[in-house]
Formats: structure tokens, C-alpha cells, sequence
């Protein structure tokens, strides 16, 4: 079943384009990676997908036009914008007497089960929280509602690796499961890798690269070149290289090139391509190009 | 018997198992209204001690008055200082209405909280209809209920007092219409205190839904440079006097009471009929109407700022 599925999503912000033309479509169960540089229009679109903000083009989240429903759409919905939305002054037990008040899909129990867990106090207010602790509140409040999607928004925006390496456990084995979809906006591309189903690069308004992890595995593949096969790998055509302690690091599109991994083999050693790199190489020398020129705000 | 009381249970099950996804409107409009108030304390708190103070100055009051005049009552008018205390609680309640009104669309905002509220499935009209019932619907009865207990105490400090010096409580308790005072100050709050000023209230969440900082200037400035663009082109001050009817509740044909009568005097003649059948009062309802929706569609597309 489809979760969510755009068509030519549009949106501008006076003369600034942040959305231009976004096709998009998400299966039920996946968990989908969205990444971008900053401004490329990632909250923007998550922002119009939780009916959050205005749009032009065709878009359908659990059946429902997000931005004329949705009250009724986060019943079934939820989201994590950034670590810094827990309104200061609630008490934790008021947080959960609030959701459990207002949301019909939320179990209290499972919430406090989660925070057994941690150490945070029932009558804490959210402002005597540290950073992380507000985190683990927000995760617990989110994990205990029976949601069939969840969308992420940065959610790990300036946690320490620990809490970071924490939230992205709890949601893997505590909440997701084939049920569910879980969308996660993020610059932490590396820490994510190997939660994902698929992943999606956004620039500047627009999709410019998006497959599956099982496909990203099979058709990038990086080479920690040899020094004498450094000529003979560059021939290959590689689509990106970096120089690692001092030796050549080679990524190549196995597809793009009509290479295989026994070919790549005999010139160093293979590694699966990280997210961050095909990132780099898809976006990077542009952005350094123009880092100048502002673009694309997207707030 | 036995099956209709089956057949009962059993619906009941029935419909406790499509409660969740099938919750009552009014729910989240409970839970918001209560938010409100773990957020804004002082909503009950500024009254309370507002009482309070005026229990104690009445009680040291009461106390010195032993010695020289008894009571420092007028036997004309015993119920001076109840409508005084009363005065000062109203009073509290239009300060505490502005300012709510002031930040309650506009602190969401500046704090990102805006985006956990939106997380959940609370519609932008149950969030305004919480807000705007603050100064419409909570603080009138909180108020009510307040200056009801103080007076009642304020009453039984009287009579204890006079007890203990030996004098008679049957002048006080005959000469105050306590009950009468009651439903005529339930009056005054519904109609001076709530709907007459309701455009007002309703003006300042606009603003504060909209402003993206400095509610209160873009609040007041509109209303100022209104009413002197009024004051120099028809050196008339009409605008500025219709504002400041509406905020302090001066609204006409409440009721007749003499010019140095308290609106909770018992010789008070109220005339609802009079006021509900004035056009004043319609439009400023429906003023208010319009600017809650503006208020309701401006919360759906902001964001934080």
C-alpha cells in the first residue's frame, strides 16, 4: 500500500523556489532517508506532507490531502521536527496526560515503559531536561502512539553519539515494523546508513537521485586503490575520488559504467559505497561551487 | 430482561472498542482548555492572591474598625467593601485576559511548540476555541467563583468580628442580599465582562497569531492610529471611546444603576432584554466571529518563528 505519494509538488516562498516539481512515492513499511544540503527543501517537503504548510501539485498521505486534514491525518501520522519543540514549561506527566487526552491511538502504558528506562523524572518539566533526555521524551511519546507513519526531521540535531546511537536503536527495534513507515530528514547520512530501506538525495527543490539500499548495495561500490592501479582504476571512470591516509579512495557506479565487483577486485580492496560519499560525489562540488549563492531557503 | 441488559453491555463493549479511533469532539477541546492553564498559571493564581490581599486588608480592616466607628461600616451601604473586592478581582480579570490573548497564539510561535501541538490530532479550530475560551468562558467563572468565596468569608470575618465585640451580626446579614449580589455579579461578568468585550479578546489572539514579533504594539498601534486619524480629521473621539468601553466593560443597557452604584448593587434593575436586543452587541459578536476564523486560518499556516 502506498504512503505517500506526490505529484509535481510544488512550493515557493515569494521568488524562492523550494519545492520544484517533486515526484515522489512511498510503499508502505520502508523507511526512506531524505538527504540534502542545508536549504535543499527537505522540511519543506516534510512540512507539506504533515500538512504543515500550503502546496501546489498533487499530494496523498494515508489517503488524505495533508494540508485540508490534517487533524484527522495525525491520528495515524506523527512527527519529531528537531530536538527543541517539548514546549519548556510541561511537566512530563502532563505531556502524557495531554497526548493520552487528545490522541486516541496512544498507549500510556508503553510510554512510561519507555521512560522506565531512562531517567527522567515524572514531574520534571521539560526545561530541567538536558537535550537528550528531551529526546528520549519526545521518542517515548511517539513510539507509544500506534502510527502508520512517522516522519523525522532531524530528530538527532545536536545530541552527543551516544543518545544519537540510543534514538535510532529504540526506533529499529522497539517501533518499526513492516507496518509502518518511518521518514527521517537528516545530515548525519552515515549513522542512518544501515537503518534504511531507501534513500533520497534533494537539491535545490528537486529529487536528483533515489533507489532502494538493497540497489544502492549492489551498484555502488568504493575501491581503496593500490598506488600502481591508480592510472588504470581512474580509466574505469570512477564517479568520485578522495585521497585516504594517503591513498586513492574510487567510487564507481557499477551500473553506469558496466563494471563488476571482480573487475574493481583486482585493482584494491571493495567496499560497499557509503551514503555520504555517493552524497559528496552526486552534490558536493556544486555546493562548494556556489556555497556563495544563497538559494533555495527553505525555513 | 436479562437480554436487554446483555444487549446494553453488550453495545457498551461495542462501542468502547471503536472509542479510540472514534473520540468525542469535545475531548481534545478539554485537554487543550486544561493545557492552557498548566501552561498559564497565573490565570488562577493572580486572582487567588488578589483575593487573598483584599482578605487580609478587609480582615486588618475589620479588626481596627472594632475600636473606632464599628466596621467602619456605612449602614447605608454594608456592601461597600464587598464590591470594592469585587472591583479589584474584575479588574484582575481583564488584565489577565489581554495578556493571555497577548501571547497565547504568539509564545507557540517563538518557542517551536507550535510543531509538537500540530503533532497531534488537534484541529487549529479545537486550539483557537481553547485559547479564545480563556478570556470568555474560564476566566468569568474562575472570577465569579473567587469573588463568590472571598465575599462569603469576607462575610464571616464581619460576623466573628462583631461576635467578639459583642455586638449584633443581624444588621449585617439582613441589610446584605448575598445571593442577589451573586447572580447580579454572574450577570455583570457574562455581559459586561464577556460578550461586550469579546471583540477585543478576539482582536488581541488575532494579533497574536499573525504578529511575527511585538504583539502587543501591533495590538495597540491600529487602535492609536485609528483613533487619531479620527481625533484630527473630526476632532470627534468616538473610536477611542468605543475601545475603551469595550475593554473595561462599560457596556449600555446592562441594567440601570445609579451613578455611584456598583453593578452588583442589589437596587440594580438589570434589562437583559435590552442589551441582547441592541445592535452593539451583535456586531461586535460577529466582529469577533471574523477575527477568530482569520485567527484559526492564521494558525494553519504559520509555523514557528
Amino acid at each position: 500500500m502506498t504512503c505517500i505519494e506526490a505529484r509535481g509538488l510544488r512550493k515557493a516562498f515569494g521568488t524562492t523556489i523550494a519545492l520544484d516539481g517533486i515526484d515522489l512515492r512511498v510503499e508502505e513499511g520502508r523507511i526512506l532517508g531524505l538527504i540534502g544540503p542545508n536549504g535543499a527543501g527537505k522540511t519543506t517537503a516534510l512540512n507539506a506532507i504533515l500538512g504543515l504548510t500550503p502546496y501546489q501539485g498533487e499530494l496523498n498521505v494515508l489517503g488524505r490531502d495533508p494540508w485540508t486534514e490534517r487533524d484527522q491525518l495525525m491520528r495515524d501520522a506523527c512527527f519529531i521536527a528537531d530536538v527543541a519543540v517539548l514546549p519548556r514549561w510541561i511537566r512530563v506527566s502532563q505531556a502524557l496526560d495531554y497526548v493520552a487526552g487528545v490522541h486516541p491511538r496512544f498507549d500510556p502504558a508503553k510510554a512510561e515503559g519507555f521512560l522506565a528506562k531512562t531517567t527522567i523524572k515524572r514531574a520534571s518539566r521539560v526545561r530541567e531536561l538536558s537535550k537528550g533526555m528531551v529526546t528520549q521524551l519526545h521518542l517515548a511519546l511517539v513510539m507509544a502512539i500506534d502510527a502508520r507513519l512517522l516522519v523525522l526531521d532531524e530528530p538527532t540535531l545536536g545530541l552527543d553519539i551516544l543518545y544519537r546511537k540510543q534514538f535510532y536503536d529504540s526506533l529499529l527495534n522497539d517501533y518499526f515494523d513492516h507496518n509502518r513507515t518511518i521518514v527521517v530528514a537528516t545530515h548525519q547520512v552515515e549513522e542512518i546508513q544501515h537503518v534504511l530501506t531507501d534513500v533520497m538525495f534533494i537539491d535545490r527543490g528537486r529529487i536528483v537521485f533515489s533507489c532502494s539500499m538493497e540497489e544502492f548495495e549492489s551498484r555502488y561500490l568504493e575501491v581503496m586503490v593500490n598506488a600502481e592501479h591508480v592510472a588504470a582504476a581512474r580509466a574505469q571512470k570512477p564517479i568520485h575520488e578522495r585521497q585516504v591516509l594517503g591513498r586513492s579512495m574510487l567510487l564507481f557506479d557499477l551500473k553506469l559504467n558496466h563494471l563488476d565487483r571482480q573487475q574493481l577486485a583486482t585493482l584494491g580492496e571493495v567496499h560497499t559505497a557509503s551514503i555520504a560519499d555517493l552524497f559528496v560525489a552526486t552534490l558536493g562540488d556544486r555546493s562548494a561551487n556556489q556555497a556563495c549563492q544563497p538559494q533555495g531557503a527553505a525555513r | 430482561m436479562n437480554t436487554q441488559t446483555d444487549a446494553v453491555s453488550q453495545s457498551a463493549l461495542d462501542s468502547q472498542r471503536i472509542a479510540p479511533a472514534a473520540m468525542s469532539e469535545t475531548r481534545p477541546l478539554y485537554w487543550s482548555v486544561r493545557r492552557e492553564l498548566w501552561e498559564n498559571r497565573s490565570i488562577y493564581i493572580a486572582p487567588l492572591a488578589v483575593a487573598a490581599s483584599a482578605l487580609f486588608a478587609f480582615s486588618i480592616s475589620s479588626i481596627v474598625g472594632i475600636w473606632e466607628k464599628p466596621l467602619r461600616l456605612n449602614p447605608e451601604q454594608p456592601q461597600a467593601p464587598y464590591e470594592m473586592a469585587a472591583g479589584l478581582l474584575m479588574l484582575t480579570g481583564i488584565v489577565l485576559s489581554v495578556f493571555y490573548c497577548l501571547d497565547a497564539l504568539y509564545g507557540e510561535r517563538r518557542d517551536r511548540s507550535i510543531l509538537f501541538w500540530k503533532s497531534l490530532p488537534v484541529s487549529d479550530v479545537t486550539a483557537v476555541l481553547a485559547k479564545a475560551s480563556i478570556p470568555l468562558v474560564v476566566l468569568p467563572l474562575l472570577i465569579f467563583a473567587i469573588t463568590v468565596a472571598m465575599q462569603w468569608i469576607m462575610l464571616l470575618v464581619s460576623s466573628a468580628v462583631l461576635m467578639v465585640s459583642g455586638q449584633s451580626v443581624a444588621t449585617l446579614w439582613t441589610r446584605l442580599s448575598f445571593f442577589q449580589m451573586s447572580m447580579l455579579l454572574l450577570y455583570h461578568l457574562v455581559t459586561a465582562h464577556t460578550l461586550w468585550p469579546a471583540p477585543i479578546y478576539c482582536w488581541l489572539l488575532l494579533v497574536s497569531g499573525w504578529a511575527r514579533r511585538a504583539p502587543f504594539l501591533w495590538a495597540v498601534l491600529p487602535l492609536l492610529a485609528i483613533g487619531g486619524v479620527e481625533k484630527i480629521a473630526f476632532q470627534t473621539s468616538h473610536f477611542a471611546a468605543m475601545v475603551g468601553s469595550r475593554i473595561i466593560g462599560n457596556a449600555p443597557a446592562v441594567g440601570f444603576t445609579g451613578p455611584d452604584m456598583f453593578p452588583t448593587d442589589p437596587m440594580t434593575h438589570i434589562t437583559p432584554g435590552l442589551f441582547l436586543s441592541g445592535p452593539g452587541l451583535w456586531i461586535g459578536l460577529a466582529i469577533a466571529a471574523a477575527f477568530l476564523s482569520a485567527a484559526v486560518r492564521l494558525r494553519r499556516s504559520q509555523g514557528p518563528i
